[in-house]
């Protein structure tokens, strides 16, 4: 009794306070890969180092030129940094709150005009700014958020994940991340939840456990997919034995990219699902310049 | 290549026995001895190594070589730790009639495995126990996804939900408590049937394989570069083992090996795998016996272990570490001394830990004598790692098949054979104590060097074995290369596969109560087992 009271009180207060800070990760961090758009010679080598299908091109002719769609998926992504590795236009930042609304959110289409040599000539349509599309997002969002108000209940599913994302949704308990400091619990049956946080990819063995849960969870219910494979399905995409993401079996309101998302990005996208992040907390767009002078200040 | 010549002599007592019916096929290492087999001699092969030899039977898979030899291979891995070599026995099953003999009675550890080859590929079992269906759930239709003419990509009709049948408990009295997939916890999806009289268990049935995902199929249908970031997402918690354990496997296929220094930060990165997941199940132990306090500080010491895995590797589980040929990452002289800082801070805080927990005495008490697994069960079962080493298993493929730096480094293994929950705990902890002797001595003696060693298109046609001893047993991957730098075959060998069935055992007799932690003594992946 006396060692217990003594540890305690010798280790002192160990929770973070995010997202009113920054979220403490490491320079060296992979996170989201930012993309020199502009500059962007070529597409095809991150393309075929990348494992997941994150990066992917379609060539289309138009008139006597041709066309290049690029799309940057970061709900398929995980983080490897391998397109990095090979491209100089590609580079890896730390930033790992990347949660979305919508599952378009994630992608980012840039067009190029192609040389004969299949290398971009120019840049003709820069990714769209996913803002106004988060807006339209956290509008359907407000009715549900303000029944659920300030407390809310959470069942884990895991519908075939590597366990990867359940170590980081277990460090949400811990000490360190507290979910309960927000009046946040995870509760024991779907029949208690507001909310489902759901990794994947969902497995055909699994899909029917999985709609079983949705259909226990009282209305109004919010579903967060969790990880690249709970976004897209990712490293094992489709296949005989998976449906791909969670939404290709319910509905989700929120997703997290991230392989596995971290504590900080697991927090990031349950707030956002719920309406509660603070207005001054470092959101998705945020550059690197703006996350400094953010803690700085 | 010549044969060890402990091998060598079992060979020529074999060849003795057996006669011209065993061939004697070439093996890509020393200490690795490949034998072609009659389907009739299996069994007898099998019961062989596992009474005469001591082996331990660590893998049977198939393959669909119908293409190339009209015929599907079995393939039998035995572990000869008392000879330090594999053996690896092939077995012919003809295209036409594909059926095989059970050896689960001879070698109970096979159950498992051999129902897998029957539902993958369709080879039907005689004189098996229990040949239901195990990967492919009930409602799945007539298809056997490893055939090499089942495409990865075929659409199948929806899941309808058949149900399964359990085996009956009846009794006065009996009642049965279903629980799962979808678990009370943050765990992954596994069903357990417990039939109960009052508190006790008499009887746990287990079904498994609601995390299949294909993964041996997707195996074949990658570049053998994207594989690495596949069997990093086998299971989480083992990201970096298994990614080593294939990176062997193709290495080896290659006929290349891994710098000095890339294998020294291997072993680091395998030790510090090691160290979060001992810790965050130690504490995990504690909480499953209402001993909170001891499970926040041990959280909070595996946060800590996740940073610097995160500051080291710029992933907190390690993932992108790994690749073939060496390690992607260096780590500077001021990484190390951050790396040794951190061991003797973590040292002491854990030693605290320990402390806790010893003056908990209600905590030892729920965890002596509980969820007791046996020596000779375990033995039966082929039970490895951790649990094997808490029930009378003095095993470690560090020690027995040093890979990477562990030739390098003193180490001891723990090992107990009580076999209860107490010992499973024990076992990490003094594990973890090793780990730390293991990271300084590999930093303390850090080769200088390159961390890559080249790799080019691997060979077609080479067949390897990789193995790691990761943090809850031994790993294996066994490869077949194809044309075009491609696989035809990877098998996949999660220690967690073979060491369910021991959770039945040792549950039996205990209070449901206790289930939870006696699960969590083992901690075994559903997704490594079901892949």
């Amino acid at each position: 009794m006396f060692e217990t009271l003594r540890q305690s009180l010798k280790t002192g207060v160990v929770t973070t306070s995010y997202p009113t800070t920054p979220a403490e990760v490491s320079s060296r961090a992979r996170g989201r890969p930012e993309i020199d758009w502009e500059q962007w010679k070529d597409a095809r080598p991150a393309a075929a180092v990348c494992p997941t299908g994150a990066i992917e091109f379609v060539d289309e002719p138009t008139g006597r030129t041709v066309s290049r769609n690029v799309t940057l998926d970061l709900g398929k992504c995980i983080f490897c940094g391998l397109c990095a590795d090979v491209d100089p236009a590609i580079r890896m930042t730390n930033v790992c709150e990347l949660a979305a609304c919508l599952r378009d959110e994630l992608r980012h289409t840039a067009q190029y005009r192609l040389n004969d040599d299949g290398t971009h000539h120019r840049l003709l349509e820069a990714p769209g700014k996913p803002e106004t599309l988060e807006t339209v997002g956290r509008q359907l969002r407000a009715s549900i958020q303000s029944v659920l108000g300030r407390s809310l209940h959470i069942r884990q599913v895991d519908a075939g994940s590597c366990n990867g994302c359940e170590m980081e949704i277990h460090g949400l308990n811990s000490p360190v991340y507290d979910i309960e400091r927000f009046g946040i619990h995870f509760v024991v049956s779907p029949r208690h939840a507001d909310m489902l946080l759901v990794t994947g990819p969902v497995t055909r063995n699994m899909e029917l456990a999985l709609r079983k849960t949705h259909d226990a969870t009282p209305e109004p219910r919010l579903v967060v997919a969790v990880g690249a494979c709970g976004c897209s399905g990712g490293i094992f995409g489709r296949n005989y034995a998976t449906c791909g993401g969670v939404d290709s079996v319910i509905p989700v309101d929120v997703y997290i990219p991230g392989c596995p998302p971290n504590p900080h990005a697991l927090l990031h996208g349950i707030l956002l699902a719920i309406g509660r992040l603070p207005p001054n907390a470092p959101r998705r767009n945020d550059s690197d310049a703006q996350r400094i002078k953010h803690a700085l200040a | 290549m010549n044969l060890l010549p402990s091998l060598r002599s079992i060979l020529e007592e074999l060849t003795q026995r057996f006669g011209t019916q065993l061939q004697h096929a070439p093996a890509p290492q020393p200490d690795e001895l490949y034998l072609h087999a009659p389907p009739e001699l299996a069994g007898a092969l099998c019961s062989t190594f596992y009474k005469k030899y001591h082996g331990r039977l660590a893998a049977v898979f198939a393959e669909d070589a119908r293409a190339a030899e009209h015929a599907f291979f079995v393939y039998y891995l035995y572990a000869l730790d008392a000879a330090h070599g594999f053996v690896l026995v092939r077995v012919p099953i003809p295209a036409d009639k594909p059926e095989m003999n059970s050896v689960t009675d001879a070698v109970p550890a096979a159950n498992w495995q051999e129902r897998e080859i029957q539902d993958l590929f369709g080879i039907k079992l005689f004189g098996h126990p229990n040949p239901r269906r195990c990967v492919l759930h009930d409602d799945w239709p007539e298809v056997y996804p490893l055939r090499k003419d089942f495409d990865l990509h075929t659409k199948l009709p929806p899941f309808t939900g058949v149900r399964h049948k359990f085996r009956e408990v009846e009794g006065e009295g009996v009642f049965q408590v279903p629980v799962g997939p979808v678990h009370a916890g943050i765990i992954e999806p596994g069903h357990f049937l417990f039939s109960v009289a009052g508190e006790p268990v008499l009887y746990l049935q287990l079904r498994m394989f609601y995390a299949h995902k294909g993964v041996e199929k997707l195996f074949e249908n990658l570049p053998i570069p994207h594989c690495v970031r596949l069997a990093e997402s086998i299971s989480g918690d083992s990201s970096f083992a298994h990614a080593i354990a294939f990176c062997h496997a193709v290495e080896r296929a290659a006929g290349i090996e891994a710098p000095a220094r890339a294998r020294a930060l291997r072993t680091l990165c395998l030790e510090l795998e090691r160290l979060y997941n001992h810790v965050g199940d130690i504490g995990a132990i504690c909480t499953d016996v209402g001993f909170v306090t001891a499970h926040m500080h041990a959280m909070r010491l595996k946060e800590r272990v996740l940073r610097v895995n995160e500051e080291l590797t710029g992933n907190r589980l390690l993932r992108g570490m790994a690749c073939l040929g060496g390690v992607r990452f260096d780590f500077d002289a001021d990484q190390l001394r951050a790396l040794v800082t951190f061991v003797d801070d973590f040292e002491k805080e854990f030693n605290d830990l320990v402390e806790l927990i010893r003056c908990n005495s209600g905590t030892r008490e729920r965890l002596e004598t509980t969820g007791v697994l046996t020596p000779q069960i375990a033995r039966d079962l082929g039970i490895v790692g951790i649990a094997g080493r808490a029930s009378g298993f003095d095993h470690d493929l560090r020690r027995e098949f040093p890979h990477d730096f562990y030739d390098q480094v003193r180490f001891t293994v723990p090992f107990f054979t009580e076999g209860d929950v107490q010992r499973r705990m024990v076992v990490r902890r003094e594990e973890l104590f090793q780990s730390f002797g293991i990271i300084r001595q590999v930093v303390g003696k850090l080769p200088a060097g390159p961390i890559q060693t080249k790799i080019g298109e691997v060979p077609p046609d080479c067949v390897a074995l990789g193995f790691v001893e990761g943090w809850r047993g031994e790993i294996f991957h066994w490869i077949h290369t194809a044309p075009g730098n491609r696989l035809a075959r990877c098998k996949v060998k999660d220690p967690s596969l073979q060491n369910w069935p021991a959770l039945s055992e040792a549950i039996m007799g205990n209070i449901v109560p206790d289930f939870p932690v006696v699960n969590k003594s083992f901690n075994l992946s559903y997704s490594g087992t079901d892949r």
